[in-house]
């Protein structure tokens, strides 16, 4: 075979492309090789696949689909902390002429991937799938305004994080840092795959989450259920509005900016470049101008959280409601306004640098009041400390001091001493991880019963909160200090000894944190075991105000016989209230979408188009684009997407239902 | 809160009623239209990302061609009328459809992909020869910023003419059902929002081009 048949066959794929000398790369590919192999062999042994296709890949029921994101969220978490806990390890040690146990080449693509996967593939499928789940609840509708797109979603959100997994044990991923910006990540200085690994994940990912965005927007606006005007939403359903909205106004910015990255990479236009008249600083506007409201996407959502939590676990109508509506919407508009703090440094001058500051500064005025407004909830409030209030708590203290530094880079002058710091790094994992994660586990906690019947062990929740916390302050309060110090981001190797304890104990807070990864897996773990005795049959476990506790746990697939009308804020608090009768008759058959495989297939297909646009293996990508046009042509050809549940099993549910609650005596 | 009054007849029975027994099937697509526009905003803002572009590097010539001396504005003339012409027939096709003439209805969406594909092959005339002449969208941060904002548009209109022919097919087997009446809406939207980023292009790229 000569070399031209090669090329055209297999583009610039090699066998030295594959990491074979990376010790590391191999173990941990033979790792996931083996791990993978068993699953596929106990799925088939099981005889599962079938079930799985059938009622999951296939499903266009939003609960599955919201189950889907957050178990590919887990999955992607454990591959993003592995990145972590490597780069702790690595600046621990590399001190004294040690080098540590990373090269460059390598340590570069660890810190690139962990901000890429954290970001895209943990956060952002985590709070989807959250919203996924408990809005239409919420709001008591029975599916979202477009079922398909939201399977369809998922599936390319899991396409583009299939392709950053590849990257991983075939070629190698951007070395560029998570935003990869130019001219470094343009073809003179990043002539390898890496950066188009990094383009195609995030443009197909990126369809998926603009669509579920434009989904759920459309859900929220269009599906409420009767009496449930806009100032009687559940706070979780408004956060969730304001952060759709972000979505699809933010989105395609990031869609259009990758795209004239990629024009430049692959036929060579001069939009970022050094020459030719590019302006590499375009692409730091434009890709913070998708970055700060990226931001607020993940935040929000855990605000609504928050808000859910420390009502219902406070006993109490949640403090200034209307207050909290307009301090989202604030935050929604200011959400643009603020993007160039990210690069105080580029030399705008004083007055755009003070704009921008004050802007900034003026974002903590609506997310005090909220911090205010949870607090006077809790004020006089019955609590009980379950965990998810105890994550709200640890979040009030921890992201109040993560918003404190926020301010304090507002301040331009600061920000140029404190610019590309480890400060920096210690402010957005406090406001990340304070904020985002800490809420996402607060949901996780709150929710779980709602989805699967049974409560989540309390013992090894707690065990896996303290690590968390705890792990938290260690792991980033000495980059605070070392940042103060003037230690840069990004950084493999360090020439001076008085630095390494800071680095030490950072490392030894990513080990706490691993313990809390694991006490959560752990927990998982053993409240299935224990599901008997955690079961909840009321629907209801934590005497809750809002729609999604009115229906049994899990919900059936219609989720409510009969749509709720609704006359207050807290709708099942108020039906509670005023002693309301679950109807028990007079059910009638159900109108309901029809699963479909072509989500998995455009995704398959999307996967196939993004390796081989990163190999140059032209005909592959020919041939993959084509198979997408045919299959989204002949998809839409199908005009019968819908069934109706016959009212015998109505029925038969709502029955069962019926003498479940029976024996809860309510 | 126990003693919150009802309004709007909510007691016709004297209780309240906290489900809705009565309830009617919702009909398919109710929501289509709100999530097609917010589709064509999402859309819209990527054309507003390459105007911008456009905007910082239009200047950026690095030594080559100027708007001035590469634009043919009378070339630019037709094909603008071409896809107006085009949205003015799938006008016609649309009020052909509220009156139920398939088969007229049918021949105006014939013409409308006419003048589409008419514009799409002045646009590619266009490109090759700027790219013949060595102003290809390599040559220069001005260049490129215009091909990729008119390749962009051009890109949009070549997916509205598959779009169209699929639905000219689905609409010959299934009639004028309301599932057909509502993608021929949902791509009138689309046609049109492509005449008005268009319109943005002519008046932005070529004829202020020409005027620098």
């Amino acid at each position: 075979m000569n070399d031209t048949l090669l090329k055209t066959i297999f583009g610039r794929l090699t066998l030295e492309s594959l990491p074979l000398h990376e010790p590391i790369v191999v173990a941990t590919f033979a790792m996931v090789a083996i791990g993978g192999l068993g699953l596929v062999a106990a799925l088939t042994y099981f005889k599962v696949w079938g079930y799985l296709w059938n009622e999951w890949f296939t499903s266009v029921d939003h609960k599955k689909i919201g189950i889907m994101y957050m178990i590919l969220a887990i999955v992607m978490l454990l591959r993003g902390f592995s990145d972590a806990i490597m780069m702790r390890a690595q600046q621990a040690m590399a001190f004294n002429g040690s080098e540590g146990y990373l090269t460059a080449h390598h340590y570069d693509q660890v810190f690139t991937a962990h901000g890429v996967i954290m970001i895209f593939f943990v956060a952002m499928p985590m709070v989807t799938g959250l919203m996924n789940y408990v809005v239409p609840l919420q709001i008591g509708a029975r599916d979202v305004s477009f079922p398909f797109l939201n399977n369809f979603s998922f599936w390319m959100t899991t396409a583009g994080a299939v392709i950053v997994m590849m990257s991983l044990f075939i070629g190698e991923f951007a070395r560029t840092g998570w935003l990869a910006m130019p001219p470094l990540s343009g073809l003179a200085y990043s002539p390898d795959v890496g950066v188009d690994y990094y383009i195609w994940a995030l443009q197909i990912a990126g369809i998926g989450t603009l669509l579920s965005g434009v989904n759920l927007v459309a859900t929220i606006v269009k599906m409420r259920a009767p009496g449930m005007t806009m100032m009687k939403m559940p706070i979780f359903t408004w956060t969730s509005l304001c952060t759709n909205i972000l979505i699809v106004a933010a989105f395609p910015v990031l869609t259009a900016v990758l795209a004239m990255l990629s024009l430049d990479r692959y036929i060579g236009t001069a939009f970022f470049t050094n020459d030719s008249g590019g302006n590499p600083m375009m692409y730091v506007n434009l890709i913070w101008i998708w970055g700060h409201p990226e931001v607020y996407i993940l935040v929000l959502p855990a605000f609504g959280i928050f808000s859910e939590v420390t009502s219902t676990f406070s006993g109490k109508r949640l403090f200034g409601y209307s207050s909290m509506v307009y301090a989202t919407l604030v935050i929604t508009i200011l959400a643009y306004l603020v993007w160039l703090h990210h690069f105080f440094t580029m030399g705008s001058g004083a007055s755009v640098n003070s704009f921008f500051g004050i802007t900034t500064m003026i974002i903590s005025i609506p997310t005090g009041a909220k911090i205010f407004n949870w607090l006077f909830t809790m004020y006089k409030g019955r609590i009980r400390f379950e965990l998810p209030m105890m994550w709200t708590i640890a979040f009030m203290v921890t992201f109040t001091i993560g918003g404190m530094t926020g301010v304090l880079l507002a301040v331009p002058p600061a920000d140029f001493v404190l610019h590309n710091s480890l400060f920096l790094v210690a402010h957005f994992h406090n406001v990340i991880i304070g904020g985002t994660l800490f809420g996402m586990f607060a949901g996780i906690n709150y929710w779980f019963p709602k989805a699967f019947g049974f409560k989540l062990d309390k013992k090894w929740g707690t065990v896996s909160f303290w690590c968390w916390v705890v792990g938290f302050y260690f792991a980033f309060m000495p980059l605070y200090v070392l940042g103060l110090m003037g230690v840069t981001r990004r950084m493999r190797y360090f020439d001076d000894p008085n630095l390494q304890i800071w680095f030490v104990i950072a490392a030894f807070g990513a080990a706490l944190i691993a313990a809390g990864i694991g006490a959560f897996l752990l927990q998982i773990f053993v409240s299935i075991r224990n599901r008997e005795a955690l079961a909840d049959h009321s629907g209801d476990p934590w005497n809750g105000r809002t729609l999604e506790w009115a229906t049994s746990s899990p919900p059936p697939e219609y989720n409510f016989a009969f749509t709720p009308i609704v006359h207050d804020l807290d709708a099942w608090y108020d039906m509670k209230d005023r002693k309301h009768e679950r109807p028990v008759t007079g059910f009638k058959s159900i109108h309901m979408p029809s699963g479909t495989g072509t989500g998995v297939v455009l995704a398959g297909l999307s996967v196939a188009f993004g390796f081989a646009m990163i190999w140059y293996i032209w005909w592959l990508a020919g041939l993959a684009l084509a198979g997408i046009f045919a299959t989204t042509i002949f998809h839409t050809f199908n005009y019968k997407r819908d069934f109706h549940i016959p009212v015998e099993d109505v029925i038969a549910s709502e029955d069962a239902r019926t003498r479940q609650l029976a024996t809860q005596g309510a | 809160m126990s003693a919150i009054p009802m309004k709007d007849g909510l007691n016709e029975t004297e209780k309240v009623s906290f489900y809705d027994i009565e309830e009617h099937e919702h009909p398919d697509g109710a929501s289509t239209m709100l999530g097609f526009w917010m589709y064509l905003m999402s859309d819209c803002l990527i054309f507003a990302v390459l105007f911008a572009a456009y905007a910082v590097l239009g200047n950026s010539y690095a030594g080559g061609p100027s708007p001035k001396e590469i634009f043919e504005l009378p070339l630019v003339a037709v094909n603008t009328a071409m896809l107006l012409f085009s949205s003015i027939t799938y006008g016609f096709a649309m009020l052909s459809m509220e009156e139920g003439r398939q088969r007229v209805m049918q021949m105006w969406l014939v013409f409308t992909g006419l003048f589409g594909l008419a514009f799409l092959s002045i646009e590619m005339y266009e490109f090759a020869n700027l790219i013949h002449e060595g102003a290809g969208p390599t040559r220069s941060a001005f260049l490129s910023s215009f091909f990729t904002l008119v390749g962009t548009h051009g890109l949009h209109v070549t997916m509205g003419l598959i779009w169209l022919v699929t639905l000219m097919v689905q609409v010959q087997k299934h009639g004028l059902i309301a599932a057909n009446k509502r993608r021929l809406m949902c791509l009138s939207m689309f046609w049109h929002f492509l005449d008005v980023i268009w319109i943005g292009v002519f008046t932005f790229v070529y004829l202020m081009g020409t005027l620098r």
